[in-house]
């Protein structure tokens, strides 16, 4: 079995965006469902959000590959 | 490794080569005195022509009462000028970047979009170089534009002392706040277009050519495995449509937010 470590600490590494992602479309959702009309306000900033913890898993997976 | 590709390896005694960051490097499609064109260039130059059309054509007419192509047109226009410029840049100043804006976005989605459409399958940004260069465009203007509002001292002040800080904790603050808005800013919003048309390039690679592998190489039980990986493979590119959409749609917010940001009055 060979392969690179680095995969394995990227892969931990995802934890914390996936439950970051996780949280911020959980507040997103319940703030649609308590006030609808506030929709199109709470868009932008929950893909806001979820572009900012994206980055730390794309961070990630760049120095996986460069390290 | 997974049991799967264990027992390919001991049935055929050679191993599967994964997809890595090579496989981005193509040979130059052709050259032009002594520069190498490649595949990523000739795509960037057809998605320019393709947005550039595609709006000349939508706005030729012009009739009161439009009609298909024109409303397709100003539909998506409105939808970034409104969605993108008007709500986060604000009513007052954002009419000069709109035009920015609007072929930004769509430059963007054409060229990640060709990462899904089939034949051509590769998404530009997926080379860094090509994401650089667009992040430092997008550097240049929202300086520029801040600096030309407040002035170099006032906009200086503005990106890296925020509102209500005093006191000694400013020491601390102005340099982290100079580092966050003014230099890591560009290469963060390059590394996030890049990496995610890197990913999922690179995980498409490795269905496509991993079910092949398995199909062609697995022993007998594992060749449905390999129709799997292909099943698959199809369904992560429409995952990616929506990825690569919401990457260009990123870009821009964050550009219009950034602009937004050099904009603003002091706080």
């Amino acid at each position: 079995m060979t392969g690179s470590l680095n995969m394995i600490g990227y892969g931990l590494a995802a934890v914390g965006p996936g439950i970051g992602i996780g949280l911020i479309f959980a507040a997103y959702i319940n703030g649609v469902a308590r006030q609808p009309e506030a929709q199109s306000r709470l868009q932008s900033i929950a893909i806001l959000g979820f572009a900012l913890a994206e980055a730390l898993a794309i961070i990630g997976i760049a120095l996986a590959f460069v390290l | 490794m997974t049991i799967a590709g264990s027992l390919v390896r001991t049935a055929e005694g050679e191993g599967f080569v994964a997809p890595g960051p090579s496989s981005f490097d193509l040979p130059p499609a052709f050259s032009v005195g002594g520069l190498d064109v490649t595949k990523p260039m000739l795509l960037l130059v057809v998605a320019a022509v393709v947005v550039f059309w595609f709006f000349y054509a939508a706005s030729r007419q012009r009739a009161m009462v439009p009609g298909k192509l024109q409303y397709a047109g100003e539909s998506m226009y409105a939808s970034v000028r409104n969605g993108l410029g008007r709500d986060i840049i604000g009513s007052k100043d954002f009419m000069p970047f709109v035009p920015y804006l609007v072929a930004l976005f769509f430059f963007l989605l054409v060229n990640n979009w060709f990462g899904s459409i089939p034949f051509i399958q590769f998404p530009t940004f997926s080379r860094a170089s090509m994401a650089y260069a667009l992040a430092g465009l997008s550097w240049v203007i929202y300086n520029y534009v801040g600096i030309r509002r407040h002035g170099f001292a006032g906009y200086l002040k503005l990106q890296t002392v925020p509102g209500g800080v005093t006191g000694p904790i400013l020491a601390l603050i102005v340099p982290l706040e100079f580092f966050s808005n003014l230099i890591v800013r560009p290469i963060t919003l390059a590394l996030r277009l890049f990496a995610n048309m890197f990913a999922g390039h690179i995980l498409a690679l490795l269905f496509a050519t991993g079910g092949e592998y398995l199909l062609i190489h697995g022993a007998i039980l594992i060749k449905p495995v390999g129709i799997l990986a292909w099943v698959l493979a199809i369904a992560i590119a429409f995952l990616e449509l929506l990825v690569q959409f919401l990457q260009a749609y990123v870009f821009t917010l964050l550009n219009a937010m950034y602009i937004s940001g050099a904009l603003a009055e002091e706080h």
